[in-house]
Protein backbone atom coordinates (compact mmCIF):
# COMPACT_ATOMS: atom_id res chain seq x y z
CA UNK A 1 0.00 0.00 0.00
CA UNK A 2 1.49 3.07 -1.00
CA UNK A 3 1.68 5.98 1.05
CA UNK A 4 1.64 9.42 0.25
CA UNK A 5 3.63 11.75 2.88
CA UNK A 6 3.32 15.78 2.54
CA UNK A 7 6.39 17.61 4.31
CA UNK A 8 5.84 20.73 5.81
CA UNK A 9 8.35 23.14 6.20
CA UNK A 10 8.91 26.61 7.54
CA UNK A 11 11.37 29.19 6.74
CA UNK A 12 14.18 26.34 5.73
CA UNK A 13 12.97 24.43 8.33
CA UNK A 14 11.62 21.16 8.52
CA UNK A 15 8.36 20.83 10.89
CA UNK A 16 9.11 17.94 13.01
CA UNK A 17 5.73 16.56 13.07
CA UNK A 18 6.24 15.30 9.42
CA UNK A 19 8.33 13.11 10.89
CA UNK A 20 5.09 11.82 13.01
CA UNK A 21 3.51 11.38 9.95
CA UNK A 22 6.14 8.91 8.51
CA UNK A 23 5.68 6.92 11.67
CA UNK A 24 2.06 6.79 11.36
CA UNK A 25 2.64 5.29 7.64
CA UNK A 26 5.10 3.02 8.41
CA UNK A 27 3.15 1.58 11.24
CA UNK A 28 0.31 0.26 8.73
CA UNK A 29 0.81 -2.89 7.24
CA UNK A 30 2.45 -3.68 3.93
CA UNK A 31 3.16 -0.24 3.56
CA UNK A 32 5.12 1.40 1.43
CA UNK A 33 5.74 5.52 2.28
CA UNK A 34 6.86 7.70 -0.02
CA UNK A 35 7.59 11.41 0.94
CA UNK A 36 6.73 14.67 -1.32
CA UNK A 37 8.48 17.43 -0.47
CA UNK A 38 7.28 20.96 -2.44
CA UNK A 39 8.90 24.31 -2.13
CA UNK A 40 11.86 26.83 -3.59
CA UNK A 41 15.67 25.65 -2.60
CA UNK A 42 14.47 22.49 -0.72
CA UNK A 43 17.49 20.17 -1.27
CA UNK A 44 18.69 20.26 2.31
CA UNK A 45 15.60 19.04 3.81
CA UNK A 46 15.51 16.45 0.50
CA UNK A 47 18.47 15.47 2.30
CA UNK A 48 16.95 14.75 5.68
CA UNK A 49 13.77 13.90 4.82
CA UNK A 50 15.65 11.01 2.31
CA UNK A 51 16.34 9.26 5.80
CA UNK A 52 12.48 8.70 6.20
CA UNK A 53 11.72 7.10 3.19
CA UNK A 54 12.17 7.84 -0.95
CA UNK A 55 11.37 11.60 -1.18
CA UNK A 56 9.56 13.03 -4.67
CA UNK A 57 10.35 16.87 -4.56
CA UNK A 58 8.80 19.54 -6.72
CA UNK A 59 11.09 22.12 -6.12
CA UNK A 60 10.44 25.79 -8.32
CA UNK A 61 10.24 29.42 -7.61
CA UNK A 62 6.41 29.50 -8.27
CA UNK A 63 5.89 27.03 -4.99
CA UNK A 64 8.24 29.12 -2.75
CA UNK A 65 4.79 30.24 -0.61
CA UNK A 66 2.20 27.27 -0.02
CA UNK A 67 -0.98 28.83 -2.19
CA UNK A 68 -3.45 26.21 -1.72
CA UNK A 69 -4.44 26.03 -5.18
CA UNK A 70 -0.81 24.82 -6.71
CA UNK A 71 -0.16 22.42 -3.84
CA UNK A 72 -2.89 20.61 -3.95
CA UNK A 73 -2.84 20.24 -7.47
CA UNK A 74 1.16 18.66 -7.58
CA UNK A 75 -0.02 16.44 -4.82
CA UNK A 76 -2.69 15.76 -7.14
CA UNK A 77 -0.41 14.85 -10.18
CA UNK A 78 2.32 12.92 -7.77
CA UNK A 79 -0.63 10.84 -6.31
CA UNK A 80 -2.18 9.97 -9.06
CA UNK A 81 0.84 8.85 -10.71
CA UNK A 82 2.73 7.21 -7.67
CA UNK A 83 -1.23 5.12 -7.36
CA UNK A 84 -0.94 5.89 -3.78
CA UNK A 85 -3.61 4.41 -1.52
CA UNK A 86 -3.13 7.20 0.97
CA UNK A 87 -2.18 10.53 1.21
CA UNK A 88 -1.11 11.80 4.64
CA UNK A 89 0.26 14.69 6.52
CA UNK A 90 0.69 15.98 10.07
CA UNK A 91 -2.69 18.15 11.12
CA UNK A 92 -1.55 21.74 10.58
CA UNK A 93 -2.76 24.94 8.89
CA UNK A 94 -0.94 24.14 6.60
CA UNK A 95 -2.19 20.60 5.96
CA UNK A 96 -5.97 21.64 6.81
CA UNK A 97 -5.72 24.20 3.82
CA UNK A 98 -4.56 22.24 0.88
CA UNK A 99 -4.99 18.45 1.56
CA UNK A 100 -9.19 18.44 1.48
CA UNK A 101 -8.41 20.69 -1.43
CA UNK A 102 -6.29 18.13 -3.08
CA UNK A 103 -8.83 15.74 -1.77
CA UNK A 104 -11.34 16.71 -3.73
CA UNK A 105 -9.18 16.61 -7.09
CA UNK A 106 -8.33 13.13 -6.58
CA UNK A 107 -11.94 12.34 -6.11
CA UNK A 108 -10.97 10.33 -2.53
CA UNK A 109 -12.31 10.49 0.65
CA UNK A 110 -10.67 12.52 3.45
CA UNK A 111 -10.11 11.85 7.90
CA UNK A 112 -8.96 14.79 9.70
CA UNK A 113 -7.02 15.20 12.98
CA UNK A 114 -6.27 11.68 12.92
CA UNK A 115 -5.57 9.72 16.10
CA UNK A 116 -5.45 6.23 15.34
CA UNK A 117 -6.18 3.64 13.33
CA UNK A 118 -7.58 -0.09 13.48
CA UNK A 119 -7.82 -2.74 10.93
CA UNK A 120 -11.03 -4.94 10.81
CA UNK A 121 -11.89 -7.14 8.35
CA UNK A 122 -8.97 -5.92 6.21
CA UNK A 123 -10.51 -2.77 6.45
CA UNK A 124 -8.53 0.01 8.02
CA UNK A 125 -10.49 2.47 10.26
CA UNK A 126 -9.91 5.47 11.59
CA UNK A 127 -9.98 7.03 15.15
CA UNK A 128 -10.75 10.77 15.14
CA UNK A 129 -11.72 13.50 18.05
CA UNK A 130 -15.15 15.02 17.57
CA UNK A 131 -16.80 17.63 19.15
CA UNK A 132 -13.80 19.35 20.69
CA UNK A 133 -12.46 16.11 21.49
CA UNK A 134 -14.70 15.19 23.56
CA UNK A 135 -16.03 12.61 21.98
CA UNK A 136 -13.77 9.77 19.70
CA UNK A 137 -15.59 8.66 16.70
CA UNK A 138 -14.66 5.49 14.75
CA UNK A 139 -15.17 5.90 11.30
CA UNK A 140 -14.44 3.88 7.89
CA UNK A 141 -13.75 6.40 4.86
CA UNK A 142 -15.00 5.30 1.47
CA UNK A 143 -13.00 5.45 -1.46
CA UNK A 144 -9.47 6.18 -2.73
CA UNK A 145 -7.68 7.85 -2.01
CA UNK A 146 -7.94 7.56 1.74
CA UNK A 147 -6.43 11.57 2.42
CA UNK A 148 -5.91 11.86 6.27
CA UNK A 149 -4.72 14.94 8.43
CA UNK A 150 -3.19 13.26 11.26
CA UNK A 151 -2.50 14.52 15.11
CA UNK A 152 1.92 14.51 15.35
CA UNK A 153 0.91 13.84 19.17
CA UNK A 154 -0.57 10.28 18.66
CA UNK A 155 2.28 8.90 16.26
CA UNK A 156 6.12 8.11 16.96
CA UNK A 157 8.95 9.97 14.93
CA UNK A 158 10.93 6.86 13.30
CA UNK A 159 14.43 6.58 13.39
CA UNK A 160 16.74 7.21 10.14
CA UNK A 161 17.53 4.73 8.07
CA UNK A 162 19.71 4.30 5.11
CA UNK A 163 19.49 7.02 2.55
CA UNK A 164 16.65 6.52 -0.49
CA UNK A 165 16.44 7.73 -3.21
CA UNK A 166 15.24 11.59 -3.98
CA UNK A 167 13.06 12.17 -7.12
CA UNK A 168 13.05 15.19 -8.92
CA UNK A 169 9.46 16.30 -10.51
CA UNK A 170 9.92 18.61 -13.18
CA UNK A 171 7.11 21.73 -12.30
CA UNK A 172 6.21 23.68 -15.24
CA UNK A 173 4.40 26.83 -13.94
CA UNK A 174 2.27 27.83 -16.48
CA UNK A 175 0.44 24.59 -15.68
CA UNK A 176 -0.29 24.98 -12.54
CA UNK A 177 -3.38 27.13 -11.70
CA UNK A 178 -2.86 30.80 -10.71
CA UNK A 179 -5.93 31.16 -8.44
CA UNK A 180 -4.22 32.39 -5.36
CA UNK A 181 -1.34 34.73 -4.74
CA UNK A 182 0.41 34.86 -1.47
CA UNK A 183 0.77 38.98 -0.72
CA UNK A 184 2.84 38.46 2.34
CA UNK A 185 3.70 36.29 5.55
CA UNK A 186 4.60 36.78 8.93
CA UNK A 187 7.61 35.57 9.59
CA UNK A 188 7.76 35.25 13.39
CA UNK A 189 11.32 34.67 14.83
CA UNK A 190 10.31 33.52 19.00
CA UNK A 191 13.21 32.45 20.79
CA UNK A 192 11.09 30.00 22.44
CA UNK A 193 9.98 26.43 20.56
CA UNK A 194 6.26 26.23 19.23
CA UNK A 195 4.12 24.47 21.37
CA UNK A 196 3.17 21.65 19.50
CA UNK A 197 7.00 20.65 19.68
CA UNK A 198 7.70 21.69 22.92
CA UNK A 199 9.11 19.46 25.52
CA UNK A 200 7.62 21.89 28.42
CA UNK A 201 4.82 24.44 27.21
CA UNK A 202 3.36 27.10 29.50
CA UNK A 203 -0.22 28.57 29.07
CA UNK A 204 -1.34 31.90 30.19
CA UNK A 205 -5.21 32.13 30.36
CA UNK A 206 -7.55 35.19 31.17
CA UNK A 207 -6.30 35.28 35.08
CA UNK A 208 -2.97 37.31 32.80
CA UNK A 209 -3.99 40.65 32.54
CA UNK A 210 -1.60 42.18 30.09
CA UNK A 211 0.47 41.43 27.46
CA UNK A 212 3.50 42.79 29.64
CA UNK A 213 2.35 40.69 32.61
CA UNK A 214 2.12 37.33 30.24
CA UNK A 215 5.98 37.97 28.82
CA UNK A 216 7.22 38.13 32.39
CA UNK A 217 4.97 35.67 34.63
CA UNK A 218 4.00 33.14 31.43
CA UNK A 219 7.53 33.12 29.10
CA UNK A 220 9.32 33.99 32.28
CA UNK A 221 8.60 30.57 33.34
CA UNK A 222 8.68 28.71 30.25
CA UNK A 223 12.55 30.30 29.93
CA UNK A 224 13.77 28.64 33.27
CA UNK A 225 12.00 25.50 31.63
CA UNK A 226 13.01 26.25 28.24
CA UNK A 227 9.38 25.49 27.08
CA UNK A 228 7.07 27.08 25.08
CA UNK A 229 4.53 29.39 25.43
CA UNK A 230 0.41 29.03 24.40
CA UNK A 231 -2.23 30.51 25.78
CA UNK A 232 -6.01 30.27 25.61
CA UNK A 233 -8.66 31.61 23.13
CA UNK A 234 -9.64 34.60 26.00
CA UNK A 235 -5.80 35.82 25.51
CA UNK A 236 -6.09 35.98 21.58
CA UNK A 237 -9.57 37.85 21.81
CA UNK A 238 -8.64 40.43 24.59
CA UNK A 239 -5.40 41.47 22.08
CA UNK A 240 -3.09 40.09 24.74
CA UNK A 241 -1.18 37.30 22.67
CA UNK A 242 -1.24 36.64 19.00
CA UNK A 243 -3.23 34.16 17.52
CA UNK A 244 -0.50 31.33 16.94
CA UNK A 245 -0.08 30.41 20.28
CA UNK A 246 -3.36 29.80 20.81
CA UNK A 247 -4.00 25.92 22.18
CA UNK A 248 -7.19 24.18 21.58
CA UNK A 249 -10.56 22.84 19.16
CA UNK A 250 -9.73 25.40 16.76
CA UNK A 251 -5.85 26.45 17.71
CA UNK A 252 -2.85 24.51 17.90
CA UNK A 253 -2.25 20.55 19.89
CA UNK A 254 0.11 20.55 22.42
CA UNK A 255 1.10 17.40 23.67
CA UNK A 256 4.10 18.11 26.04
CA UNK A 257 5.94 15.60 28.91
CA UNK A 258 4.60 18.97 31.07
CA UNK A 259 1.58 21.23 30.36
CA UNK A 260 0.89 24.15 32.61
CA UNK A 261 -2.41 25.53 32.61
CA UNK A 262 -1.77 29.08 34.31
CA UNK A 263 -5.31 31.28 35.10
CA UNK A 264 -7.13 29.39 32.32
CA UNK A 265 -10.31 27.76 33.42
CA UNK A 266 -10.49 24.45 31.05
CA UNK A 267 -13.52 24.88 28.45
CA UNK A 268 -13.69 21.93 26.52
CA UNK A 269 -12.51 24.01 23.68
CA UNK A 270 -9.20 24.60 25.59
CA UNK A 271 -8.99 20.83 27.00
CA UNK A 272 -9.14 19.79 23.25
CA UNK A 273 -5.65 21.05 22.53
CA UNK A 274 -3.86 19.69 26.19
CA UNK A 275 -5.67 16.54 26.88
CA UNK A 276 -3.12 14.48 25.46
CA UNK A 277 0.32 16.25 27.43
CA UNK A 278 1.99 13.66 29.66
CA UNK A 279 1.66 15.86 32.76
CA UNK A 280 -0.30 18.28 33.45
CA UNK A 281 -0.07 21.10 36.37
CA UNK A 282 -2.96 23.60 36.91
CA UNK A 283 -2.51 26.83 38.59
CA UNK A 284 -5.82 28.92 39.50
CA UNK A 285 -7.04 31.31 42.07
CA UNK A 286 -10.57 29.40 41.76
CA UNK A 287 -10.39 25.76 43.53
CA UNK A 288 -13.71 24.94 41.20
CA UNK A 289 -11.64 25.69 38.03
CA UNK A 290 -12.67 22.72 35.89
CA UNK A 291 -9.32 22.68 35.06
CA UNK A 292 -8.22 20.73 37.66
CA UNK A 293 -10.35 17.85 36.98
CA UNK A 294 -8.00 17.42 34.31
CA UNK A 295 -4.59 18.11 36.36
CA UNK A 296 -2.12 15.58 37.72
CA UNK A 297 -1.31 18.47 39.75
CA UNK A 298 -3.15 21.23 41.13
CA UNK A 299 -1.83 24.55 42.61
CA UNK A 300 -4.67 27.02 44.37
CA UNK A 301 -3.15 30.09 44.10
CA UNK A 302 -2.77 33.36 42.73
CA UNK A 303 -1.18 33.47 39.68
CA UNK A 304 0.60 37.02 40.29
CA UNK A 305 2.48 34.95 43.55
CA UNK A 306 2.89 31.91 43.37
CA UNK A 307 4.53 31.87 38.88
CA UNK A 308 6.88 34.61 40.05
CA UNK A 309 7.64 32.03 43.34
CA UNK A 310 8.08 29.22 40.95
CA UNK A 311 10.21 31.17 38.67
CA UNK A 312 12.78 32.34 41.30
CA UNK A 313 13.10 28.74 42.79
CA UNK A 314 13.92 27.34 39.66
CA UNK A 315 16.14 29.97 38.77
CA UNK A 316 19.40 27.86 38.34
CA UNK A 317 21.44 29.23 41.42
CA UNK A 318 24.53 30.80 39.93
CA UNK B 1 -22.43 41.12 -5.03
CA UNK B 2 -24.99 38.28 -3.98
CA UNK B 3 -22.89 36.11 -0.97
CA UNK B 4 -23.99 32.77 -0.04
CA UNK B 5 -23.54 31.96 3.74
CA UNK B 6 -23.53 28.10 5.35
CA UNK B 7 -24.90 27.38 8.33
CA UNK B 8 -24.76 24.19 10.18
CA UNK B 9 -27.19 23.59 12.37
CA UNK B 10 -25.08 22.09 15.72
CA UNK B 11 -25.38 20.89 19.34
CA UNK B 12 -24.41 23.74 21.80
CA UNK B 13 -21.11 23.24 21.97
CA UNK B 14 -20.87 25.06 25.61
CA UNK B 15 -23.37 21.79 26.89
CA UNK B 16 -21.99 18.38 27.58
CA UNK B 17 -22.53 15.49 25.01
CA UNK B 18 -23.78 12.41 26.21
CA UNK B 19 -24.27 8.69 24.71
CA UNK B 20 -27.24 6.67 24.40
CA UNK B 21 -28.09 3.65 26.51
CA UNK B 22 -26.53 1.48 24.34
CA UNK B 23 -23.33 3.38 23.87
CA UNK B 24 -23.50 3.30 20.20
CA UNK B 25 -24.49 6.91 19.37
CA UNK B 26 -24.61 10.43 20.67
CA UNK B 27 -27.20 11.55 23.26
CA UNK B 28 -28.54 14.77 21.18
CA UNK B 29 -31.92 14.44 22.08
CA UNK B 30 -32.80 17.64 24.35
CA UNK B 31 -29.90 19.01 23.53
CA UNK B 32 -30.13 22.76 22.43
CA UNK B 33 -28.67 23.75 18.94
CA UNK B 34 -27.42 26.79 17.91
CA UNK B 35 -25.95 28.27 14.88
CA UNK B 36 -22.25 26.37 14.32
CA UNK B 37 -20.26 29.72 15.67
CA UNK B 38 -18.09 29.83 12.79
CA UNK B 39 -21.12 29.92 10.52
CA UNK B 40 -22.53 32.78 12.78
CA UNK B 41 -19.26 34.63 12.06
CA UNK B 42 -19.48 34.05 8.54
CA UNK B 43 -22.84 35.44 8.22
CA UNK B 44 -21.85 38.34 10.40
CA UNK B 45 -19.52 39.29 7.73
CA UNK B 46 -21.50 39.06 5.33
CA UNK B 47 -23.91 41.84 6.32
CA UNK B 48 -20.73 44.41 7.01
CA UNK B 49 -19.46 43.54 3.74
CA UNK B 50 -22.76 44.61 2.21
CA UNK B 51 -23.27 47.65 5.16
CA UNK B 52 -19.93 49.19 4.10
CA UNK B 53 -20.17 48.87 0.21
CA UNK B 54 -21.96 51.53 -1.91
CA UNK B 55 -23.52 48.39 -4.28
CA UNK B 56 -26.68 46.39 -2.98
CA UNK B 57 -26.22 43.10 -2.70
CA UNK B 58 -28.19 40.23 -1.64
CA UNK B 59 -27.75 37.39 0.89
CA UNK B 60 -28.53 34.57 0.79
CA UNK B 61 -28.21 31.34 3.83
CA UNK B 62 -27.82 27.65 3.33
CA UNK B 63 -28.48 25.26 5.53
CA UNK B 64 -28.71 21.46 4.82
CA UNK B 65 -30.17 18.89 6.91
CA UNK B 66 -33.69 17.84 7.86
CA UNK B 67 -36.88 20.90 9.04
CA UNK B 68 -34.77 21.77 12.85
CA UNK B 69 -32.40 23.42 10.54
CA UNK B 70 -34.91 25.89 9.31
CA UNK B 71 -35.02 27.16 12.86
CA UNK B 72 -30.55 28.05 12.25
CA UNK B 73 -32.40 29.51 9.00
CA UNK B 74 -34.31 31.75 10.74
CA UNK B 75 -31.41 32.85 13.59
CA UNK B 76 -29.46 34.42 10.41
CA UNK B 77 -32.64 36.10 8.80
CA UNK B 78 -33.08 37.75 12.22
CA UNK B 79 -29.34 38.79 11.87
CA UNK B 80 -30.29 40.27 8.42
CA UNK B 81 -29.54 37.37 5.91
CA UNK B 82 -32.81 38.41 2.55
CA UNK B 83 -33.64 34.62 2.10
CA UNK B 84 -33.35 31.37 3.41
CA UNK B 85 -33.00 27.67 1.54
CA UNK B 86 -32.69 24.70 3.15
CA UNK B 87 -31.46 21.43 1.22
CA UNK B 88 -33.96 18.63 2.76
CA UNK B 89 -31.44 15.63 3.06
CA UNK B 90 -33.11 12.37 4.89
CA UNK B 91 -29.77 12.26 7.37
CA UNK B 92 -26.85 13.83 7.50
CA UNK B 93 -24.70 14.26 4.92
CA UNK B 94 -20.69 14.11 5.50
CA UNK B 95 -18.78 16.82 3.96
CA UNK B 96 -18.08 15.51 0.74
CA UNK B 97 -22.14 15.34 0.31
CA UNK B 98 -22.67 18.48 1.45
CA UNK B 99 -19.96 20.55 -0.56
CA UNK B 100 -21.70 18.38 -3.43
CA UNK B 101 -24.88 19.95 -2.50
CA UNK B 102 -23.55 23.36 -2.38
CA UNK B 103 -21.87 23.03 -5.23
CA UNK B 104 -25.31 22.79 -7.10
CA UNK B 105 -27.02 26.17 -5.03
CA UNK B 106 -24.21 27.38 -6.25
CA UNK B 107 -24.99 26.68 -9.48
CA UNK B 108 -28.35 27.92 -9.42
CA UNK B 109 -27.49 30.66 -7.14
CA UNK B 110 -24.68 32.03 -8.76
CA UNK B 111 -23.01 34.25 -5.89
CA UNK B 112 -19.97 36.31 -6.16
CA UNK B 113 -18.82 34.69 -2.84
CA UNK B 114 -19.73 32.25 -0.76
CA UNK B 115 -18.65 32.24 2.94
CA UNK B 116 -18.53 29.37 5.50
CA UNK B 117 -16.82 28.41 8.45
CA UNK B 118 -13.70 26.72 8.80
CA UNK B 119 -15.71 23.87 10.89
CA UNK B 120 -18.27 22.54 11.87
CA UNK B 121 -17.52 22.43 15.92
CA UNK B 122 -19.81 18.74 16.25
CA UNK B 123 -17.66 16.89 13.26
CA UNK B 124 -14.66 19.21 13.15
CA UNK B 125 -14.25 18.09 9.75
CA UNK B 126 -12.88 21.69 8.58
CA UNK B 127 -13.41 20.12 4.81
CA UNK B 128 -15.90 21.37 3.14
CA UNK B 129 -15.17 24.76 2.22
CA UNK B 130 -11.61 23.76 0.62
CA UNK B 131 -13.64 20.70 -1.11
CA UNK B 132 -15.76 23.09 -2.79
CA UNK B 133 -13.35 25.68 -3.70
CA UNK B 134 -11.85 23.04 -5.85
CA UNK B 135 -15.29 21.15 -7.17
CA UNK B 136 -15.93 24.91 -8.46
CA UNK B 137 -12.02 25.58 -9.76
CA UNK B 138 -12.44 28.87 -7.52
CA UNK B 139 -9.79 30.27 -5.56
CA UNK B 140 -10.46 29.43 -1.58
CA UNK B 141 -8.66 31.89 1.68
CA UNK B 142 -9.44 29.56 4.54
CA UNK B 143 -9.00 30.87 8.34
CA UNK B 144 -9.68 34.41 7.24
CA UNK B 145 -9.56 36.77 10.22
CA UNK B 146 -9.76 39.95 7.84
CA UNK B 147 -11.53 40.73 4.54
CA UNK B 148 -11.40 43.39 2.18
CA UNK B 149 -12.26 44.34 -1.45
CA UNK B 150 -9.23 46.16 -3.55
CA UNK B 151 -9.81 46.55 -7.43
CA UNK B 152 -12.46 43.46 -7.37
CA UNK B 153 -10.32 41.25 -5.70
CA UNK B 154 -10.39 40.11 -2.09
CA UNK B 155 -7.62 40.26 -0.15
CA UNK B 156 -7.64 38.26 2.73
CA UNK B 157 -5.67 37.82 5.95
CA UNK B 158 -5.63 33.97 7.15
CA UNK B 159 -4.69 33.11 10.31
CA UNK B 160 -1.75 30.28 10.32
CA UNK B 161 0.43 28.44 13.06
CA UNK B 162 3.03 30.87 12.41
CA UNK B 163 1.35 34.41 11.92
CA UNK B 164 -1.11 36.54 9.48
CA UNK B 165 -0.55 35.40 6.00
CA UNK B 166 -2.40 37.70 3.18
CA UNK B 167 -3.89 36.26 -0.22
CA UNK B 168 -5.19 38.08 -2.74
CA UNK B 169 -8.20 36.30 -4.81
CA UNK B 170 -10.09 37.02 -7.85
CA UNK B 171 -13.87 36.26 -7.34
CA UNK B 172 -15.44 34.31 -7.24
CA UNK B 173 -14.18 32.71 -4.40
CA UNK B 174 -14.68 30.61 -1.22
CA UNK B 175 -13.54 31.97 2.16
CA UNK B 176 -13.89 30.36 5.46
CA UNK B 177 -13.63 32.28 8.45
CA UNK B 178 -11.76 32.14 11.86
CA UNK B 179 -12.92 33.39 15.31
CA UNK B 180 -10.96 36.63 15.35
CA UNK B 181 -12.83 37.75 11.69
CA UNK B 182 -15.93 39.37 13.82
CA UNK B 183 -18.24 39.47 16.49
CA UNK B 184 -21.29 38.24 15.43
CA UNK B 185 -24.54 40.60 16.43
CA UNK B 186 -27.55 39.79 18.54
CA UNK B 187 -30.63 39.39 16.93
CA UNK B 188 -32.76 41.96 18.08
CA UNK B 189 -36.56 41.23 18.66
CA UNK B 190 -37.71 43.66 15.58
CA UNK B 191 -35.15 41.18 13.57
CA UNK B 192 -36.80 38.53 14.70
CA UNK B 193 -40.23 39.54 13.91
CA UNK B 194 -38.95 40.05 10.10
CA UNK B 195 -37.34 37.46 9.78
CA UNK B 196 -40.54 35.27 10.22
CA UNK B 197 -41.84 37.06 6.92
CA UNK B 198 -38.30 36.64 4.76
CA UNK B 199 -38.32 34.17 2.24
CA UNK B 200 -37.34 30.22 2.92
CA UNK B 201 -37.55 28.04 0.37
CA UNK B 202 -37.14 23.95 0.59
CA UNK B 203 -35.22 21.71 -1.89
CA UNK B 204 -35.04 17.98 -2.42
CA UNK B 205 -31.98 16.75 -3.81
CA UNK B 206 -33.63 15.10 -6.52
CA UNK B 207 -34.40 19.12 -7.58
CA UNK B 208 -31.03 19.96 -7.24
CA UNK B 209 -30.26 16.78 -9.16
CA UNK B 210 -27.58 15.87 -6.16
CA UNK B 211 -27.39 11.79 -5.17
CA UNK B 212 -26.10 11.18 -2.05
CA UNK B 213 -22.92 9.06 -2.15
CA UNK B 214 -21.70 8.70 1.69
CA UNK B 215 -18.05 8.64 1.66
CA UNK B 216 -17.69 8.61 5.40
CA UNK B 217 -19.29 6.05 7.91
CA UNK B 218 -19.88 6.74 11.27
CA UNK B 219 -19.30 3.25 13.34
CA UNK B 220 -18.79 4.23 16.45
CA UNK B 221 -18.37 6.65 19.00
CA UNK B 222 -16.38 6.57 22.87
CA UNK B 223 -15.96 9.63 25.27
CA UNK B 224 -13.00 9.49 26.63
CA UNK B 225 -12.35 9.98 30.71
CA UNK B 226 -9.59 11.46 32.30
CA UNK B 227 -7.21 9.50 34.76
CA UNK B 228 -5.18 12.09 35.85
CA UNK B 229 -5.05 11.75 39.98
CA UNK B 230 -5.83 15.57 40.10
CA UNK B 231 -3.24 15.96 43.25
CA UNK B 232 -3.65 19.11 45.11
CA UNK B 233 -0.40 20.62 46.03
CA UNK B 234 0.55 22.54 49.23
CA UNK B 235 2.21 25.58 48.20
CA UNK B 236 4.82 26.38 45.07
CA UNK B 237 7.89 24.57 47.63
CA UNK B 238 5.64 21.43 46.53
CA UNK B 239 5.08 22.11 42.98
CA UNK B 240 9.08 22.58 42.85
CA UNK B 241 9.38 19.16 44.52
CA UNK B 242 7.31 17.50 42.04
CA UNK B 243 9.00 19.06 39.31
CA UNK B 244 11.96 17.72 40.42
CA UNK B 245 10.28 13.99 40.62
CA UNK B 246 9.19 14.66 36.78
CA UNK B 247 13.39 15.67 36.06
CA UNK B 248 11.53 18.60 34.23
CA UNK B 249 14.46 20.40 36.33
C1 LIG C 1 -16.17 27.86 18.39
C2 LIG C 1 -15.27 28.10 19.56
C3 LIG C 1 -13.96 27.67 19.49
C4 LIG C 1 -13.10 27.89 20.56
N1 LIG C 1 -11.81 27.44 20.47
C5 LIG C 1 -10.99 27.64 21.52
C6 LIG C 1 -9.65 27.17 21.49
O1 LIG C 1 -9.18 26.59 20.50
N2 LIG C 1 -8.86 27.38 22.58
C7 LIG C 1 -9.32 28.03 23.70
O2 LIG C 1 -8.56 28.17 24.65
N3 LIG C 1 -10.58 28.48 23.75
C8 LIG C 1 -11.42 28.32 22.68
N4 LIG C 1 -12.68 28.82 22.75
C9 LIG C 1 -13.06 29.65 23.94
C10 LIG C 1 -13.42 28.82 25.15
O3 LIG C 1 -14.76 28.42 25.06
C11 LIG C 1 -13.22 29.65 26.44
O4 LIG C 1 -13.98 30.82 26.36
C12 LIG C 1 -11.76 30.04 26.71
O5 LIG C 1 -10.94 28.89 26.60
C13 LIG C 1 -11.66 30.64 28.10
O6 LIG C 1 -10.34 31.09 28.31
P1 LIG C 1 -9.77 31.24 29.78
O7 LIG C 1 -9.83 29.93 30.49
O8 LIG C 1 -8.44 31.89 29.67
O9 LIG C 1 -10.74 32.32 30.44
P2 LIG C 1 -11.82 32.17 31.62
O10 LIG C 1 -12.77 31.09 31.32
O11 LIG C 1 -12.31 33.53 31.84
O12 LIG C 1 -10.96 31.70 32.84
C14 LIG C 1 -10.01 32.48 33.50
C15 LIG C 1 -9.51 31.68 34.68
O13 LIG C 1 -8.44 32.38 35.30
C16 LIG C 1 -8.57 32.27 36.71
N5 LIG C 1 -7.89 33.42 37.29
C17 LIG C 1 -8.22 34.72 37.20
N6 LIG C 1 -7.32 35.48 37.84
C18 LIG C 1 -6.39 34.65 38.35
C19 LIG C 1 -5.21 34.84 39.12
N7 LIG C 1 -4.80 36.07 39.48
N8 LIG C 1 -4.51 33.75 39.49
C20 LIG C 1 -4.92 32.50 39.14
N9 LIG C 1 -6.03 32.28 38.41
C21 LIG C 1 -6.75 33.33 38.01
C22 LIG C 1 -10.05 32.24 36.97
O14 LIG C 1 -10.33 31.58 38.19
C23 LIG C 1 -10.57 31.45 35.76
O15 LIG C 1 -10.65 30.07 36.05
C24 LIG C 1 -13.56 28.58 21.71
C25 LIG C 1 -14.88 29.02 21.77
C26 LIG C 1 -15.74 28.78 20.70
C27 LIG C 1 -17.14 29.25 20.81
N1 LIG D 1 -25.21 20.47 7.01
C1 LIG D 1 -24.66 21.64 6.71
N2 LIG D 1 -25.43 22.69 6.33
C2 LIG D 1 -24.89 23.88 6.02
N3 LIG D 1 -23.58 24.13 6.05
C3 LIG D 1 -22.75 23.14 6.41
C4 LIG D 1 -23.24 21.85 6.76
N4 LIG D 1 -22.17 21.07 7.07
C5 LIG D 1 -21.07 21.85 6.94
N5 LIG D 1 -21.41 23.08 6.53
C6 LIG D 1 -20.53 24.24 6.29
O1 LIG D 1 -19.20 23.80 6.12
C7 LIG D 1 -18.34 24.39 7.09
C8 LIG D 1 -17.21 23.44 7.41
O2 LIG D 1 -17.74 22.24 7.93
P1 LIG D 1 -16.85 20.93 8.16
O3 LIG D 1 -15.97 20.79 6.98
O4 LIG D 1 -17.87 19.82 8.26
O5 LIG D 1 -16.10 21.13 9.44
C9 LIG D 1 -19.26 24.75 8.24
O6 LIG D 1 -18.74 25.83 8.99
C10 LIG D 1 -20.53 25.14 7.50
O7 LIG D 1 -20.46 26.47 7.03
Amino acid sequence: MRILVVAEHDQGALKGVTLSAVGFARALKDAEPEILLMGHQVGSLAEQLRRYGPVWVADHEALRLAAADRYAEIIRRVAAERQASMVVAAASTFSKDILPRAAALLDGTMGTDVVGVQEENGQLLFLRPVNAGSVVATVALMGEPKVLTLRASAFKSPEPGEPQEVHPIAVDPTSLPNLIEVVRRDSKTSSRPDVTEARVVVSGGRGVKNAEDFERIIGGLADVLHGGVGCSRALVDAGVTSNDLQVGQTGKIAAPDVYFAVGISGAVQHLAGMKDSKVVVVINKDPDAPAFEVADYGLVADLYQAVPELIQKLQPSP
Amino acid sequence: MKILVTVKRVPDPDQKIKLTADGRQLDLSGLPCVVNPFDAIAVEEALRIRERSSEAGEIVVLSIGAAECEEQLRTALAMGADRGIRVDTPAAADPWNVAAIVQAVVAREQPGLVLMGKQAVDDDSNQVGQFLAARLNWPQATFASKIEFVDGHAEVNRETDSGIERVRIALPAVITTDLRLNEPRYVSLPGIVRARKKPLEVLSLEALGVALQPRVKLLGVTIPTSSRAGTRLRDVDDLVQRLKELKVI
